[in-house]
């Protein structure tokens, strides 16, 4: 079994606030260090709710964003931290907002012969087939390549999205909300088109999500997020059916699901803690049922479980 | 707020020292001699050297500005030689005429430009919006200077409602009457640009603020619709316009070189062409200098009001 | 470019603007070949001709020189300074501004911190003082009014600048392997181009101005050669007893300005996108009402009975039929959910009852809506007004967008009670923290005083929410309340809301995408597509046993937590857009069992018992016979 990609105390911390002298006054820690590694062929879930640092951990893996620290091995090679045309042949990138993705004045032929250009070198004839291909594979028909992105609607400008990062040759692909931006009729046909390319081209996959149920209906592992920091992993199918971790356990509880009643799973004036001035110990203690003393003072760490789970917590459910 | 207020006062300095390194540079591109500018051209070399000594010109370009900007922090702008007169003497007495024509002008166009602006795009499409429209489009397409001088024709000599120059009568009392007669058309004659510049720009904030989400809210709370417009839809528009009635007072204070050529009036715009086609330098520079920090701290008061109206800018 | 030219030939003012310039141009592009008298040469002893006299078109000057000779000549000059100076601050300020937008950091602080600077002259200021430095002249004229416009293009191409280079298709140019160099051609510049084009056209009259101000005041062109400022300016000495000296240049000057202007707008117009969707009209104060058909009279169905609801978007010649006949109900204390797929017409169906749509381009054109027998649909603004907020109030999507970001909540809070009935100051304030307490916000009355922006999206819903209860109104209409909250501020919210219709016998009507959380919170739900309803009943029945071939296909396709990894049942193909709705039924071209006659007719909505379906061959009885 092979890893096709790890990340060694991968974190982000953002200044904040500027003085007179342009020193900044504070720092936001977007990421906490994440040590993480998604296998060869898996699709790596990650979910979290808004502001827990997913999108800026997505957008540190494929270099549009320099780490504050940790490193980034891509099959087994250290890539530099900031140089995107060297991620861009390995690691490629599907966004949220389909359409503002695609550049509005360029046509879509320009649009999948970039990467082409400029990553591989490839000569025009070759570039012609290489993309009939990969349009091909997406189920999109070559007529749309000499139109421009206002002519599509989301979920066509969707696969668009998808065929340029195939063109790039990338073998891991970070999906970043790739479908929350879709109507639900229309998301299901995204998804399903990204589980053949999978298998197709052997592909790996980091998914990120805020909605649980589509996180784990694509997902081998998944990875909660809280505060910028991992709080759970482990298979996508124990995940929200036995969490471990107290936070997941409420994130499955207030996904509303048909046939259970409505019953709020916690009490009504809870917050998310100021990232500015983050508490001590546990970020989710101040919410947490299970917190005792420890929890407010000391951080808890990613530790296995025994099955195949690990999370983050010094009282895991379960246990 | 204070934090903000001092914060910003302390930021124009940076602006301020610029300000007075840029003047300096401009004016020590100036070819020729000053000396030679102010003896003629048949005074002596002992003479011109004397002066030139006077002057500081001898000292490096280095050593003269931080004298000229030392002299100036203690309230010495030098001496005007075509006037014989201290510069900052002349600048303060000619910039209190500009500051009434400018200040006049300033208050009547933010006030008709926006009341202008909001009927306009409250009633868009409509006849008074193309109206208005219109009136905007003629007011920012005839030159300042032009409008004036058929001000003078129409209403001065040939309906005789006002003087057709000048500050005060030259025989008679100089009392509110008095000013507020002469100062009518030029007031009005610099005003007419910028009410349209910012009309039209409040009528554009507004359309923009009116397709917004919390104007629904308002109407689905069923507030009147004149409390939408002048209630909701203003105030969020005002976060834009301010800023454009920070620029336009430039535009007025420039305008007014305009309208008090054309008017007489006494003011420092009339007085910085003057010397320049006399090349009073020391009087260009000391009067650009002084006006050009009057507006940054007038900027300082609008960003100030801005942060009084807008909650979300940080302190 | 031909779509932006015949765009252009549209608006007439813009024409009219671009026929007179061409003119002007043109005049002056031949005044060299035409028989006029030497501009310069003077002739004392005819001083002061007037005009349309022998010889002399439009008079004489006080040099007894030919004033339309110099007219032409000074138009010719005037044009040419100006637009030069016009193009040479355009690319030096469009460069700065690109560079400093793209790059950002430290090399936008040392560039914008210079920018500011300039701007921090009063533009005549620094005009002058270069002016002083070079000399007067017309070149050094040009000089001076371009350099004060520089920082101005810089400052706003630079704002667009960033917007663009923050947008997602810049990342996605540099994971494809682009060069900043490259970015900036290909990505940023193409997409700056029209705002360049825009700032340019809106300031080329601008900059004619400014030169012949400058040669007005005697800094610009110097004797004999005159522009139209120095023309001018010359005159003024006479202005009183020659004023056509005066008058010839000056409406010279104002005729180019304008058509410029003029032409200056169409352009702007016609490449801003958002006017030619018209998104940039003022919506008004309640949507149009142009009902053709009778109004359908009421039943006594429910609180709120709505009937064959139509309302359309007229854009250009295109009508949009977003609602196509929507006909619903909601009784006293009970809550009915809308689902649908945006698109569908659920939001607008919402909005047209108390006549919120959006106008133009809506237009309600059918059907009524009665509350308590009353019909608001064609009631006047008054009427309109006095119940909105008190009989019948909203809660909308985004509370961030949907709160006044500028007032205090509290004081939104009172001003949705002062709205219908007049309130002291401190009442106003005990009952806006008794409406806080209602939606659980913790330290109610130390809340009162926040900005909306203070608070997170749960809390500012929960606002959206006391908002909407200011009045106690009989119904609530809520738009996709929850949809931009994270699921655990839902579950709260949706639990505050559930609540407060049992323990105050409101009726709510729950729009949605979400069949989980109508699942929980709805007593009837109605699914609609391409703006009808397609089916409707109690929601436990609608769930258990969906009928229509759509509802079945749209809850398959969606993933349910606790279903493990699988493979989603995708319905094929798009909605169908509004204005080209098809024969029959909608939903025939993704249909797995579409028959002929499906495509035929209009479809109707065939009620029995409790539900309704618009199908002609509903599901069987029991989902799991389908599967």
């Amino acid at each position: 079994m092979t890893e096709a990609l790890k990340l060694t105390d991968l974190s982000k911390t953002f200044p904040v606030g500027r003085t007179l002298l342009g020193r900044s006054t504070g720092s936001v820690k977007a990421v906490h260090p994440v040590t993480l590694s998604v296998r060869q062929g898996e699709t790596l879930g990650i979910v979290g709710e808004s502001g827990c640092g997913k999108s800026t951990l997505a957008r540190m893996l494929v270099g549009l964003l320099e780490p504050t620290t940790g490193t980034i091995e891509i099959e087994g090679d250290a890539l530099d931290n900031a140089d995107p045309a060297e991620f861009g042949k390995r690691i490629q990138y599907v966004f949220q907002d389909p359409i503002s993705s695609l550049n509005p004045r360029k046509t879509i032929r320009q649009v999948m012969e970039a990467p082409l250009k400029r990553l591989h070198r490839m000569p025009a004839a070759q570039r012609r087939t290489r993309i009939s291909e990969i349009f091909d594979s997406v189920n999109l028909r070559e007529e749309f390549l000499d139109r421009y992105p206002h002519e599509f609607s989301g979920g066509q400008a969707q696969r668009i999205g998808i065929a340029r990062a195939l063109a790039a040759n990338a073998r891991i692909l970070i999906l970043d909300e790739p479908v929350s931006a879709l109507d639900v009729s229309v998301q299901a046909q995204v998804l399903n088109l990204l589980a053949d390319l999978r298998t197709k081209f052997d592909l790996t996959y980091l998914f990120i999500s805020h909605d649980l149920a589509v996180v784990e209906a694509v997902s081998d592992r998944i990875a909660v997020l809280y505060f910028g920091s991992v709080v759970e992993l482990g298979p996508a199918e124990e995940v929200f059916a036995n969490p471990r971790h107290p936070y997941t356990k409420l994130l499955a509880e207030s996904a509303p699901v048909v046939g259970r009643p409505l019953a709020a799973p916690e009490a009504a004036g809870t917050e998310l803690p100021d990232p500015l001035n983050p508490p001590p110990g546990c970020a989710f203690a101040a919410r947490c049922p299970r917190a005792t003393e420890r929890c407010r003072v000391e951080t808890p760490v990613l530790e296995p479980l025994g099955d195949a789970s690990e999370a983050a917590c010094f009282h895991p459910l379960g246990d | 707020m204070t934090g903000y207020i001092l914060k910003r006062i302390l930021s124009a300095i940076p602006v301020l020292l610029g300000i007075t390194v840029i003047v300096f540079l401009i004016m020590a591109l100036i070819p020729g001699d000053p000396a030679t500018a102010i003896l003629g051209s048949y005074a002596t070399p002992e003479n011109v050297a004397r002066l030139n000594r006077d002057l500081g010109l001898d000292k490096s370009l280095f050593q003269q500005y931080f004298i000229w900007l030392g002299n100036m922090l203690q309230g010495d702008f030098g001496t005007s030689f075509a006037l014989n007169r201290p510069v900052l003497d002349e600048v303060l007495e000619r910039f209190n005429a500009t500051l009434v024509l400018a200040g006049t002008a300033f208050v009547m166009c933010s006030l008709l430009g926006v009341i202008a602006g909001v009927i306009s795009a409250a009633n868009q499409y409509g006849l008074a919006d193309k109206a208005i429209t219109f009136a905007v489009l003629l007011g920012i397409s005839v030159p300042s200077f032009f409008l004036g001088m058929m001000m003078i024709l129409l209403f001065a000599v040939n309906l005789r409602w006002f003087p057709v120059s000048g500050m005060w009568p030259i025989y008679g009392a100089r009392d509110f009457g008095a000013l507020l007669s002469h100062l009518t058309m030029p007031a009005i004659a610099l005003a007419v640009v910028a009410t349209g510049v910012i009309a039209r720009l409040s009528r554009s904030a507004m359309l923009e603020v009116l397709r917004q989400d919390f104007i629904r809210t308002a109407r689905a709370k069923g507030v009147h619709e004149r409390g939408v417009i002048w209630r909701h839809a203003l105030k969020a528009a005002m976060v834009s316009i301010i800023p454009v009635l920070g620029i336009q007072a430039g535009f007025v204070l420039s305008g007014a070189v305009y309208i008090e050529i054309v008017f007489q009036w006494p003011g420092v715009g009339r007085m910085l062409v003057d010397a320049i086609l006399k090349r009073d330098i020391l009087l260009v520079q000391g009067g650009v200098v002084f006006v050009a920090a009057c507006y940054v701290m007038f900027n300082i008061a609008v960003d100030v009001l801005q942060s009084l109206l807008d909650p979300r800018i940080k302190t | 470019m031909i779509a932006f030219l015949s765009l252009l030939a549209r608006n007439r003012l813009a024409l009219a603007g671009g026929i007179v310039l061409s003119a002007v141009v043109l005049l002056a592009l031949v005044t060299p070949l035409l028989p006029l008298a030497d501009p310069d040469v003077t002739n004392t002893s005819n001083r002061f001709v007037p005009p349309f006299s022998e010889g002399a078109l439009l008079g004489t000057d006080h040099l007894g020189r030919d004033l339309l000779s110099r007219l032409l000549w000074g138009t010719r000059l005037s044009l040419a300074v100006g637009f030069a100076a016009a193009i040479v601050a355009a690319t030096i300020g469009a460069a700065i501004g690109i560079i400093a937008g793209y790059y950002g950091g430290r090399t936008d602080n040392v560039i914008m911190r210079g920018v500011d600077m300039l701007m921090a002259f009063p533009y005549i200021l620094l005009a002058l003082a270069i002016v002083a430095a070079l000399g007067p002249g017309l070149f050094n004229a040009l000089i001076a009014v371009a350099a004060v416009n520089v920082p101005f293009f810089a400052r706003n191409i630079r704002g667009i600048t960033v917007g663009i280079a923050h947008k997602e298709f810049v990342d996605a140019a540099r994971l494809a392997g682009l060069s900043n160099t490259r970015i900036i051609l290909s990505e940023i510049l193409p997409n700056v181009i029209p705002v360049i084009v825009i700032a340019m056209s809106t300031t080329i009259g601008w900059m004619i101005l400014e030169t012949a101000g400058l040669s007005f005041l005697g800094l610009g062109s110097q004797p004999p050669q005159a522009d139209l400022g120095s023309m001018l300016g010359e005159a003024r000495s006479a202005l009183i007893t020659n004023p056509h000296t005066s008058v010839v240049p000056g409406i010279m000057i104002l005729v180019i300005v304008m058509s410029i202007n003029l032409l200056g707008d169409g352009v702007r117009d016609a490449l801003d996108p958002r006017l030619k969707s018209g998104a940039l009209s003022r919506p008004m104060a309640a949507t149009q009402v142009k009902r053709a058909g009778p109004v359908p009279a009421p039943t006594g169905k429910g609180l709120l009975e709505v009937q064959a609801l139509e309302t359309q978007f007229h854009v250009k010649d295109r009508i949009y039929r977003a609602v196509g006949g929507v006909d619903l109900h909601v009784e006293k204390g009970e809550c009915l959910g809308i689902i649908g797929e945006s698109g569908s017409g659920k939001s607008v169906t919402a909005l047209s009852i108390m006549g919120l749509v959006s106008s133009p381009p809506g237009v309600i054109t059918g059907g009524a809506a009665h509350y308590d027998g009353e019909d608001l649909i064609g009631a006047p603004y008054r009427r309109l007004r006095d119940m909105r907020g008190r009989n019948v109030s909203y809660i909308f999507q985004d509370p961030l967008a949907t709160l006044h970001p500028l007032y205090r909540v509290g004081d939104q809070l009172i001003e949705a009670i002062r709205a219908h009935r007049p309130i002291g100051k401190e009442a106003g304030r005990a009952k806006a923290v008794e409406l806080l307490d209602a939606v659980r916000i913790p330290n109610a009355a130390k809340r009162i005083t926040d900005y909306p922006h203070e608070m997170s999206g749960g809390m500012r819903q929960r606002v959206g929410i006391a908002m909407a209860l200011a009045n106690d109104p009989d119904i609530i209409i809520a738009d996709e309340p929850t949809t931009a909250l994270d699921v655990t501020v839902q579950a709260q919210v949706l639990t505050i809301l559930d609540d407060l219709r049992r323990s105050r016998g409101l009726a709510i009507i729950f729009i949605t995408h979400d069949f989980g959380v109508v699942a929980q919170l709805c007593d009837r739900v109605a699914v609609m597509y391409a703006g009808r309803i397609v089916e409707e009943g109690r929601t436990t029945d609608i769930l258990d046993t969906p009928r229509h071939p759509y509802t079945a296909r749209l809850m398959a396709c969606v993933p349910e937590l606790g279903g493990g990894k699988r493979r989603l049942e995708a319905i094929a193909g798009l909605p169908p857009v509004v204005d080209r709705l098809p024969q029959g039924c909608a939903f025939a071209d993704r249909c797995l069992k579409v028959q002929d006659d499906c495509r035929q007719g209009d479809i109707p909505l065939v009620r029995s018992g409790a539900r309704a379906v618009r199908c002609l061959y509903p599901e069987e009885k029991a989902r799991e016979a389908a599967e």
